[in-house]
């Protein structure tokens, strides 16, 4: 609700979106621009009226003029009010179509930074916010455009050319106009700097007051399995009280402002109207004149009472704006090397991380200067207590993440001097939790591999046991499923994911915990189709339960960011891995070799 | 009869339910009024004063004129301020009267009334519409009032001085107030309507950006969903588009009338002043007086969408709160057993509106003093025991007895005082943990409230905080980790004097060490003489409970270990 809804500070913050709108956003200046215009004609409008109108009844009144000789001026006064109406309808669509076509242009940046600069950075529950203000965004943006952008427009033209129109009609009044115009914005700034301060001080308390209730109904089931929901629910009146006092507090200051400048404009018409009265009646002003003045008085004090008025819809507006920035703002994950290398192809070198370290922004390390080889083909398992910093590993192999000490390599070759783009292609994941898109059941299992045959497809559905979900389904493999279509379960979706990968022809393979959040029936269910998925490939399955690693070669342990080997692991093909032996060194040395003839197979040709 | 044509919409029964506040309500239209009404003066007055004055009459005559002027130019101000604080003040009464009266309503429905994967959206969106309901008298009802009043005055007012004049002002009155009003909800509407299906199809696709976005990345398909997304961005803005046109003008025509009210007010009169019908120093008066009319009308555009968007919020409150009460209290509640066992006897359950039965015929008995533990693949609908022991839903068939006594023939509170169910995902209320904690028990002391903690794990955890228990968890425990979530919601339950304690999975978000932990905790309680259920997908030690129960084609089966 108005003044106290926000934080303090917030319409410090919307300026600076608003100047970050102007400045990077083609859209906006051009929407400026018409409303400039548009501003300028509203103002000439405005005086032609007030003049117009002021003669017919000058005429009229004192010079006894008959309808028929003012009847050119009336049509004339037609057609100002069609035009005035016009104007007012170009604010408004011009406006929406604004703030319909910035929105949508930072949509666009918001798909692309979180497609191609830092793919997989948002969690579940951010983006559900984040889309809804991106396309909801609109109506608040709108308040923007529509009304507050052509009042400061206004408040900009329609005093100054009002003043011009004035000061040759009867200077006294223009000084007064112009005293009293330029006090109201000072004390607005003065009063709005004020209450800020005192705001500034209520404001925690107010927002916990506030969220009191939101509170209450989102436990309402923990408080009826203890017996409290009744007792808690006389809280709400004593709350609400108190928050309405602690906010009326708040607005009787910060009506304040409002008040002032109703004042200042009030009284400024009347000065205005007293002192051309008294300027009449001693005969030192025409009538026609002083109609125009005071006519057009209200009109000078209108826009700066509107902006007032339309201020806080003006921070509204820009949250919307604020939310996207504030996620495509952040640094690309993975920066793109100038002149990009071929991506290597893991099947024929090794992946290895030499010393890699990494920790989340503002976050302590998760990772501790890890070295790991995957030798081609081999099966390599990671465990690891929860928090150990496994899918974080995962996530610096995908190149989602870049590490902030060490490198990756493959075949010798540094992936910072890869496209990641082309880098991922050649990699198979199934991640903690896989996404179904809205698709039919054969669209989403193709996602790796668009061109997978039917054959293929039915191939895969049966090693990842899907037979049983395809039979249920109405139409089968073309029935929608995800948002919108079919719900799945966590078990289903899992095994969409494993058959995905199964399709995909890459190379490398990443398994992140493919049996988390099943039971150990469907666990047992899977097992074969994950060994079905690794094989042929290099693998790297994480996972703190046994069943999905009965079968790797080897077995690490991530635990709070450093990386062991198990005692007895290692059974086939392993060689030691968490340090580079001085035998893998001299294989590096030699790959960097291989490296200068063109590197063929990467698995990028074929798609 | 009004009484009942008001109560057939949403918004008229919001409204009537907070009927008790009229005084308050009546004022704050007073002053709106008022408010415009102090501006028609100014401006009329000033028009008069003139007019007057170009007539060169003495200074002094002019006197009643000029002070007029000022009058109305410092009590609009004046008057203002005080409607926007009574309006607002107003706002804020209704609020919390429509917060507690939705909240009673809410109680006996959750959680069995409100089932369904998206409660908690269901629950957020409920609390939004309700506080959307605080704009129900500031924004929706009382500028339609302070408009009737004002343009009666004014039409009243022009009719006295011209009665043609009078009848002009009228007209444009009623069109700016009707027409124009109803020309821009028809366009929201329709837009509203036109663009929900590009708007649905828009956010199907960022979500997908933005939630699998690494998998599309590492796919390599980020131009499929580029492209995708840039389609049905490009449709939802041409439809923008076209409703930006229709909006626009909707807003065109109110301006119009606006300003055109003047000119066709002066217009009608010219010729009065000419018959001599009309004093011409009352012509400039006559014109202002229709200018200044408006004022009101203005915000009635506005005031047309906020009726409607506050109607469908209080429409959306009342499909949750309409709801049928799953479980409701005897008439007359028997005093609850001093002693006993929990016992379900043939007990079926299925969800509403779903014929797959989650329990068949099944039998179950849980003994004061005795640790069982119920396991099971998950979604099988262990926790559905649970709710049923402790009163949240009632079983198809068959009875749930309490030391013998059906407990659909006790008081809902009472039975929950003496089975304790920390349930799944235990919410934690934005304040200290100390009080989070008491909840269990509200008359407790800080030193059990610390026992408590200490009992589910967290001792060294509350040590290490500078604020010890008085430390904040921030909204819905968003400072703390799942699993100091879960401890202190097993602590919870310590704290109570219940005889009966029910766990549903306890241990989800722990390590397997402080799961073994806490579970020995649990397990610990039947030595007091609590009879203890722990529903758990993962058992750390089953050999630690007395038995160990299988939910296996809706019956219990016990698991030989």
């Amino acid at each position: 609700m108005s003044a106290t809804s926000k934080a303090p500070g917030a319409s410090r913050q919307a300026r600076e979106t608003q100047r970050r709108l102007a400045r990077s956003s083609r859209v906006a200046r051009k929407h400026l621009a018409v409303t400039v215009g548009l501003g300028a004609l509203q103002a000439g409008l405005i005086i032609a009226q007030a003049t117009l109108l002021a003669k017919v009844i000058a005429g009229v009144f004192m010079d006894g003029d008959s309808f028929a000789d003012v009847a050119p001026w009336l049509l004339w006064l037609a057609v100002i009010s069609i035009g005035r109406g016009l104007a007012a309808a170009g604010f408004e669509s011009a406006g929406r179509f604004g703030a319909a076509r910035v929105m949508s242009e930072l949509r666009e940046r918001l798909s692309r930074h979180l497609l191609l600069d830092r793919p997989g950075a948002l969690q579940d529950e951010q983006s559900g916010d984040l889309v809804s203000s991106a396309i909801d965004g609109v109506a608040a943006l709108e308040n923007y455009f529509a009304r507050y952008l052509p009042q400061m427009v206004l408040a900009g033209i329609v005093p100054v050319a009002v003043l011009a129109w004035v000061v040759q009609y009867n200077w006294e009044s223009a000084v007064i106009l112009a005293v009293t115009a330029p006090l109201i914005i000072v004390f607005m700034v003065l009063i709005g700097l004020l209450t800020e301060q005192r705001t500034r001080k209520r404001w925690e308390r107010m927002s916990r007051l506030s969220s009191h209730f939101l509170d209450l109904v989102g436990g309402l089931a923990t408080l009826r399995a203890n017996s409290q929901a009744f007792s808690q629910a006389g809280s709400i009146q004593a709350v609400g009280e108190e928050y309405r006092r602690e906010t009326m507090g708040a607005l009787r200051v910060g009506f304040l402002s409002s008040l002032v400048l109703e004042l200042l404009a009030m009284i400024g018409v009347a000065m205005v109207a007293t002192a051309i009265g008294i300027q009449l009646a001693g005969g030192h002003l025409e009538l026609v004149a002083g109609l125009t003045v005071l006519l057009l008085a209200p009109e000078l004090y209108m826009p700066l009472r509107q902006l007032g008025a339309q201020f806080h819809a003006s921070a509204d507006g820009m949250a919307a704006a604020e939310r996207i920035f504030e996620v495509i703002d952040r640094p690309v994950a993975v920066s793109q090397p100038a002149e990009p290398v071929p991506a290597p192809d893991p099947a024929r070198w090794s992946v290895a991380m030499e010393g890699v370290s990494y920790a989340w922004p503002g976050r302590e390390r998760v990772l501790e200067s890890i070295d790991l080889e995957l030798e081609p083909g081999e099966t390599v398992a990671l465990v690891g207590p929860s928090g150990g910093g496994k899918s974080t590993l995962a996530s610096l192999l995908l190149r989602l993440a870049e590490p902030k000490t060490g490198r990756i390599t493959c075949g010798g070759v540094s992936l910072s001097e890869v496209n990641p783009r082309d880098w991922r292609r050649q990699i198979a994941w199934v991640p903690q939790r896989p996404t179904i898109f809205a698709d039919t059941l054969a669209g989403n299992l193709r996602l790796f591999n668009p061109q997978a045959t039917d054959g293929q497809l039915a191939e895969a559905v049966g090693v990842a046991v899907l037979g049983d979900l395809v039979a249920s389904l109405p139409r089968g493999l073309d029935t929608m499923v995800g948002e919108g279509g079919r719900r799945l379960s966590a078990g289903q979706t899992q095994r969409i994911a494993l058959a995905r990968a199964l399709l995909s022809d890459a190379p490398l393979l990443i398994l992140d915990e493919p049996t988390a959040h099943l039971d150990q029936e469907t666990e047992r269910e899977l097992a074969d189709a994950i060994n079905e998925v690794a094989r042929d490939r290099t693998a790297l399955i994480i996972s703190h339960r046994d069943q999905p690693i009965a079968r790797a070669d080897r077995t690490l342990v991530l635990d709070h960011g450093v990386l062991s080997q198990t005692a007895g692991a290692g059974a086939a093909g392993g060689g030691p891995s968490g340090i580079p032996s001085a035998g893998s060194l001299r294989d590096r040395e030699f790959r960097r070799d291989a490296r200068r003839t063109p590197v063929t197979g990467t698995g990028v040709e074929g798609r | 009869m009004i009484t009942a044509r008001i109560e057939r919409t949403p918004l008229g029964r919001a409204a009537l339910a907070t009927r008790n506040r009229w005084k308050l309500f009546a004022l704050s239209v007073l002053l709106g009024t008022g408010t415009v009404l102090a501006a028609v003066g100014l401006l009329t007055a000033s028009g008069y004063l003139i007019s007057r004055a170009a007539q060169k009459p003495e200074i002094l005559s002019l006197t009643v004129a000029i002070v007029g002027v000022r009058f109305f130019g410092i009590s609009r101000a004046l008057l203002r301020y005080g409607e926007r604080l009574s309006s607002h003040d107003l706002a804020f009464r209704t609020l919390t009267d429509l917060r507690g009266r939705f909240f009673d309503r809410l109680i006996p429905l959750v959680p069995a009334g409100i089932d369904g994967s998206r409660r908690a959206d269901l629950m957020s969106r409920f609390v939004g519409d309700v506080d959307r309901l605080q704009d129900l008298y500031l924004r929706a009802l009382s500028p339609p009032l302070v408009a009737i009043f004002c343009s009666v005055f004014c039409v009243v007012l022009a009719s006295i001085i011209l009665p043609v004049a009078g009848l002009v002002l009228a007209i444009m009155l009623l069109l700016g107030g009707l027409a124009a009003p109803a020309l821009t909800r028809w366009a929201a509407r329709s837009a509203g309507r036109r663009q929900s299906a590009a708007r649905g199809r828009l956010a199907g696709d960022l979500h997908e950006i933005a939630s699998g976005g690494a998998e599309i990345a590492v796919a390599g398909r980020e131009e499929d969903w580029l492209g995708r997304a840039d389609e049905d961005d490009r449709r939802l803005v041409s439809l923008q588009r076209r409703d930006a046109m229709s909006g626009g003008l909707a807003e065109g025509l109110g301006t119009l009338l606006a300003v055109g009210a003047a000119v066709a007010v002066t217009a009608a009169s010219i010729p009065a002043v000419h018959a001599g019908e009309l004093n011409g120093v009352l012509l400039a008066a006559l014109a202002l007086l229709a200018m200044a009319s408006f004022e009101a009308i203005t915000p009635l555009s506005q005031a047309a969408a906020v009726i409607d968007a506050t109607d469908e919020a209080a429409g959306r409150i009342e499909e949750i709160t309409e709801r049928p009460v799953p479980v409701s209290d005897p008439e007359h509640p028997r005093p609850l057993p001093a002693g006993g066992s929990i016992r379900l006897k043939g007990v079926s359950f299925s969800y509403p509106g779903s014929d797959a039965r989650i329990l068949n015929r099944a039998d179950f008995e849980l003994r004061p003093g005795e640790a069982v533990a119920l396991t099971g693949p998950s979604g099988i609908g262990k926790s559905t025991l649970a709710e049923l022991m402790v009163r949240f839903r009632d079983p198809t068939e068959g009875c749930i007895g309490f030391g013998g006594i059906d407990i659909r023939e006790l008081d809902q509170e009472e039975l929950r005082d003496a089975v304790r169910l920390a349930p799944q995902d235990a919410y934690m209320f934005n304040t200290t943990i100390a009080e989070n904690v008491k909840l269990g028990r509200p008359e407790a002391d800080r030193e059990r409230i610390f026992g408590a903690l200490a009992e589910a794990g967290l001792e060294d955890w509350i040590n290490s905080l500078p604020e010890g228990i008085d430390s904040l968890v921030g909204e819905d425990g968003s400072k703390i980790s799942g699993g100091q979530r879960q401890r202190i919601a097993a602590a919870r339950v310590f704290l109570s004097r219940a005889r009966f304690l029910i766990f549903d999975e306890p241990t989800a978000h722990l390590d397997p060490e402080g799961a073994a932990s806490l579970e020995k905790h649990l397990v610990d309680r039947r030595d007091a003489g609590c009879g203890v259920l722990v529903i758990t997908h993962t058992l750390a030690d089953p050999g630690a409970f007395d038995r160990v129960v299988e939910l296996d084609e809706g019956n219990f089966r016990e698991i030989s270990r």
